[in-house]
């Protein structure tokens, strides 16, 4: 009980943490925010519940008025924008994420993580932001496509590799902490 | 760790947490099911004249937390003007700063302890139904103190990267990084339990 809350309030806070370091910036000048990919770890290493869980708890705390977001940002503005739909889809996508690294045992984490990634961070996550901005917009599918998803697809496939990287890095590490897998 | 909480002290400061949302819940509602000019505008204005009851730097404050917002709405007033549905990208642009505006109002003045109340109140249905609410305020605790003690934690990774490489660190620290965390979480897990665990008030 102590251990398992404790390390979803950790994930908690490590997604916040990951918005308040710097901007990385990959070799190409990409510049990326670490939240999603923190989002997409939560899945991976903690598994569908307890991952959804972690982003949960996060998202209550900036609702409550702390500036957790990437940038500093927070309160309840940022759930009242079109966009917010977002984050709605941060606890889904985590555990998407968590629930395709629960059922595929077999292959090699890291590509395991990887692909989960991609289904439940980027499938996951617009599957519900999508239709979300076309509602509160309100826009038709080329508008949200284009304004709303296209400027973010690249950097959310280079996330998903690393965040199947950092899975593998962590699971050789400390092998009992990957709930998705213990 | 820093609130988005303002220390300048207006009168809204002194209305209680829960009606402050109440009323900004109908505020939102009403705002997007509205679709004249004059509401939106109305509303633009109601906002703006509640942030200059606080002062001109209240105001200023709070402007400058609507930063993020200005690259989306242009992105936003691009694609209606490539359209040609121009009016329909005013409306929008109007209902989101009104929307924004005043939920960060209520943001901007109401504490974060007086928040954590309301969260409270509204999860007592939950406490009926034998969910465990005790672990959420201890978990809440938690990330509170943990973000800055991690966020430092990623800073001192940092600084011993640029110690060995001209490069910047990018995303090959992320993975110490969350063992850190992990580490960390296994202590508190442990001094929690030694001090008797997580007990829920309700005794459930």
């Amino acid at each position: 009980m102590e251990r398992n809350l404790v390390l979803v309030a950790l994930f908690a806070a490590l997604i916040a943490a990951l918005g308040l370091i710097p901007r990385i910036t990959l070799g190409s000048g990409i510049p990326i925010t670490a939240q999603s990919m923190g989002i997409m770890l939560c899945g991976t290493v903690l598994g569908a519940r307890r991952g959804a869980l972690a982003v949960l708890l996060f998202l209550g705390l900036v609702a409550l008025g702390l500036p957790l977001l990437a940038g500093g940002r927070g309160g309840l503005g940022v759930f009242t924008t079109p966009w917010a739909g977002f984050l709605f889809g941060f606890p889904v996508a985590a555990y998407v994420t968590g629930m395709v690294v629960e059922r595929v045992r077999t292959g090699n984490l890291n590509m395991v993580a990887a692909i989960a990634s991609v289904v439940g961070g980027i499938g996951g996550l617009y599957l519900v932001a999508i239709p979300y901005y076309m509602i509160m917009k309100p826009a038709g599918l080329t508008e949200a496509l284009v304004t709303a998803m296209a400027p973010f697809m690249p950097g959310d496939l280079i996330k998903a590799v690393l965040a199947g990287l950092i899975t593998a890095a962590i699971y050789k590490a400390r092998p009992s902490a990957v709930l998705s897998r213990a | 760790m820093i609130s988005l909480t303002s220390p300048i002290k207006t009168p809204f400061h002194k209305i209680p947490a829960g009606v402050k949302l109440g009323l900004l819940s109908l505020f939102t509602a009403s705002l997007f099911l509205s679709e004249t000019l004059t509401m939106h505008v109305g509303a633009v204005a109601l906002t703006v004249a509640f942030y200059l009851i606080g002062g001109v730097a209240f105001a200023k404050s709070g402007f400058k937390m609507l930063k993020p917002l200005w690259p989306f709405l242009a992105i936003i007033m691009l694609w209606h003007v490539v359209t040609d549905t121009t009016p329909a990208g005013v409306l929008i642009t109007l209902k989101l700063v009104a929307a924004v505006g005043m939920a960060n109002l209520v943001t901007m003045t109401t504490r974060l302890d007086e928040m954590i109340v309301v969260l409270e109140w509204l999860m007592t249905p939950l406490r009926k139904l034998g969910v465990r609410t005790g672990a959420v305020s201890i978990a809440i605790a938690l990330v509170v103190r943990f973000t800055p003690v991690l966020a430092q934690k990623a800073t001192y990774l940092g600084q011993s990267w640029k110690a060995r490489s001209p490069k910047r660190a990018g995303w090959r620290i992320v993975a110490p990084f969350a063992l850190l965390a992990i580490d960390d979480a296994e202590h508190v897990a442990e001094a929690l339990r030694a001090r008797g665990g997580i007990r829920d008030e309700t005794g459930a």
